[in-house]
């Protein structure tokens, strides 16, 4: 057993390992939540937007709109199934009680967040692409970016499923934990760009769209894709990895009080 | 089952980064817990669990029972206090210390879609445990719950449920056990199985703390015994301590005849005359080897004392707990 003994600084691998497979196991086992209805609703968009209204609006930025939404839609189902999977992830074992035992195991905050959040990030990325490569069956698509775009994806997955870890803690009942994607979530995201560009908006709606952080994620992804972007990308690489911090400070600052889980 | 099916349960002193020896395998120390609002749930607890024992935790609902084990499991935080697990403290070296605990909760907290053996397989794997599954199939065989690790946990019985629980504990090898109310809503012959789980687990190393509102159960298992109540404890004692002290039984005999006094020949025996004359009082220990009825019987023959009938009360372990809770309050 000698090499079982922990000390302080042993990273629990078997645990987030463990965490990580128990986790992918239930995507597996909600094939059709997880990942088909995703892919099915973003083809309903693609035949509404972009058969019915990419008709009349022919191109944009020298991109047809079918190519053009391709970006944003592949965003609007990354935000919402990175926060669902990571919240209910959270959520249910505390609604059932199981969670006394990730709590009484030798586990680090670290590793529960890794285990987590990887596995809700994972699941979101694959979804993305999928809705990537059946979007590229419909439409033409070019990938300007490749690296890049991955790296927007992974962000933005790994950004939003810690919000909605954040979300899973802090919610009460099943109705605090659809309150957020459901309010907040859902219209930044259709308000950020998914299907038009800020430019086609009036001056003053341009300004306040600045204030939605989903503005900036979405231009960084089309512009991976296109080259084209409403802000400069540098700007957008910057904003995701702020999120990405204010996340990681809130999530350390749960386990630090022990917020909701322990008090 | 085959041999190499059989996995030896390593005894606590012998584990890595545990001190051995004879000192207590959980101390706790000056433990309180306030919750958010307000309610002072442990009140400057201390405790010592000797190793390879299993001590029984005593106390009504509400007692802190529960709030304790969570606080020494990690699951709730402490207000003040401290907890070492082999030596281990279980807030700054949180890993050595909680890798040697397993907890069956109270409450049958189960996943409802995951498998038997998924959950177990999960349970291992979050106590950093490298996979094994002779050691899950061993554990599942010892609790009857072989035939139904493909089974998802929601198609089981509330005791299967409670198997499981217990499954995922074991699935660990821990050094310390506890198990929190193993009896609420399991059937007696169940318990039975179960009690004797507990009795080869502790023969193979392994220390238990049992909560339980079953007085039956503390004292079939239990090498000692505490009681909580109010936040505080109460009284740690070793069992037959306990019974021995509390735990006299009483032999009344109804006289024919009222007696004025005590015959001189029967004042070893220390008998009580009730006030009418009508009845002696004897007080002795059942336990004991020699109760002294036949002496005593004897000796009232002897004396010409007759009774036409007699009577012979216990104090159980109940009943001390119900004076302890009362005049404790």
């Amino acid at each position: 057993m000698t090499s079982h003994s922990f000390n302080r600084r042993t990273f629990n691998w078997q645990a987030v390992w463990a965490l990580f497979k128990f986790e992918m196991a239930r995507t597996r086992r909600t094939l059709m939540q997880s990942i088909i209805s995703p892919v099915v609703s973003t083809c309903l968009y693609f035949v509404v937007f972009g058969s019915a209204i990419g008709s009349r609006i022919t191109e944009i930025d020298g991109v047809s709109y079918g190519a053009f939404i391709v970006p944003g839609l592949i965003m609007l189902s990354l935000l919402t199934q990175s926060v669902s999977n990571a919240s209910f992830a959270i959520y249910f074992p505390k609604f059932i009680g199981t969670v006394y035992e990730i709590l009484s195991a030798p586990i680090s905050y670290v590793e529960i967040v890794v285990g987590y959040v990887g596995a809700a990030a994972l699941k979101s990325i694959i979804l993305g692409l999928i809705i990537l490569a059946t979007a590229s069956l419909i439409v033409p698509l070019k990938i300007a970016h490749p690296g890049m775009m991955l790296l927007f994806l992974v962000l933005t997955a790994v950004t939003f499923a810690l919000l909605g870890f954040i979300i899973g803690i802090w919610a009460k009942n099943f109705e605090q934990l659809q309150v957020v994607p459901l309010l907040v979530i859902t219209p930044l995201t259709f308000l950020g760009g998914t299907f038009y560009t800020l430019d086609m908006l009036p001056p003053i709606w341009q300004k306040i769209s600045l204030f939605n952080p989903v503005v900036y994620l979405i231009s960084g992804f089309r512009w991976s894709f296109s080259g084209n972007s409403d802000v400069s990308v540098g700007i957008s690489l910057a904003m995701a990895l702020l999120f990405l911090a204010m996340g990681l400070v809130t999530v350390w600052w749960i386990f630090k009080t022990g917020y909701r889980l322990k008090q | 089952m085959t041999e190499q099916n059989t996995i030896e349960r390593n005894a606590p002193a012998d584990r890595d980064g545990g001190t051995g020896g004879d000192d207590p395998i959980v101390q706790v120390r000056g433990l309180t817990k306030t919750y958010g609002n307000g309610f002072e749930a442990l009140k400057n607890i201390d405790l010592e669990i000797q190793r390879g024992e299993i001590f029984a935790l005593l106390g009504p609902n509400g007692a802190g029972k529960t709030t304790l084990i969570s606080v020494i499991c990690g699951i709730v935080n402490a207000t003040s206090g401290s907890v070492l697990v082999d030596g281990h403290d279980n807030v700054v070296d949180f890993r050595a210390a909680r890798s040697l605990i397993g907890l069956v909760p109270q409450e049958l907290t189960t996943d409802a879609f995951e498998t038997v053996w998924a959950t177990v397989s999960l349970s291992r794997g979050l106590f950093g445990k490298p996979s094994n599954p002779a050691h899950i199939e061993k554990v599942l065989k010892d609790l009857s719950l072989w035939d139904k690790k493909d089974s998802m946990i929601m198609s089981l019985s509330g005791g299967m449920k409670r198997r499981v629980l217990i499954a995922k504990a074991l699935g660990h090898e821990p050094a310390v056990l506890f198990l929190d109310e193993p009896s609420a809503g399991v059937d007696v012959e169940l318990r039975r199985a179960m009690w004797d789980v507990v009795l080869e687990l502790q023969k193979s190393g392994v220390t238990i703390i049992l909560t339980t509102h079953y007085i039956g159960e503390a004292e079939e298992l239990a090498d000692r015994v505490g009681v909580i109540n109010h936040g505080e404890i109460v009284l740690v004692e070793e069992k037959t301590q306990l019974m021995q002290r509390f735990a006299q039984k009483r032999l009344t005999l109804h006289l024919n005849e009222a007696l004025s006094e005590i015959p001189d020949s029967l004042t070893d025996f220390r008998l009580e005359l009730s006030n009418d004359g009508n009845t002696l009082h004897y007080a002795f220990d059942a336990k004991g080897e020699r109760t002294g009825i036949t002496k005593l019987l004897t000796g009232l023959q002897a004396a010409g004392i007759t009774f036409r009938d007699l009577d012979t009360q216990q104090n159980s372990l109940e009943d001390i707990f119900v004076d302890l809770v009362r005049n404790g309050a």
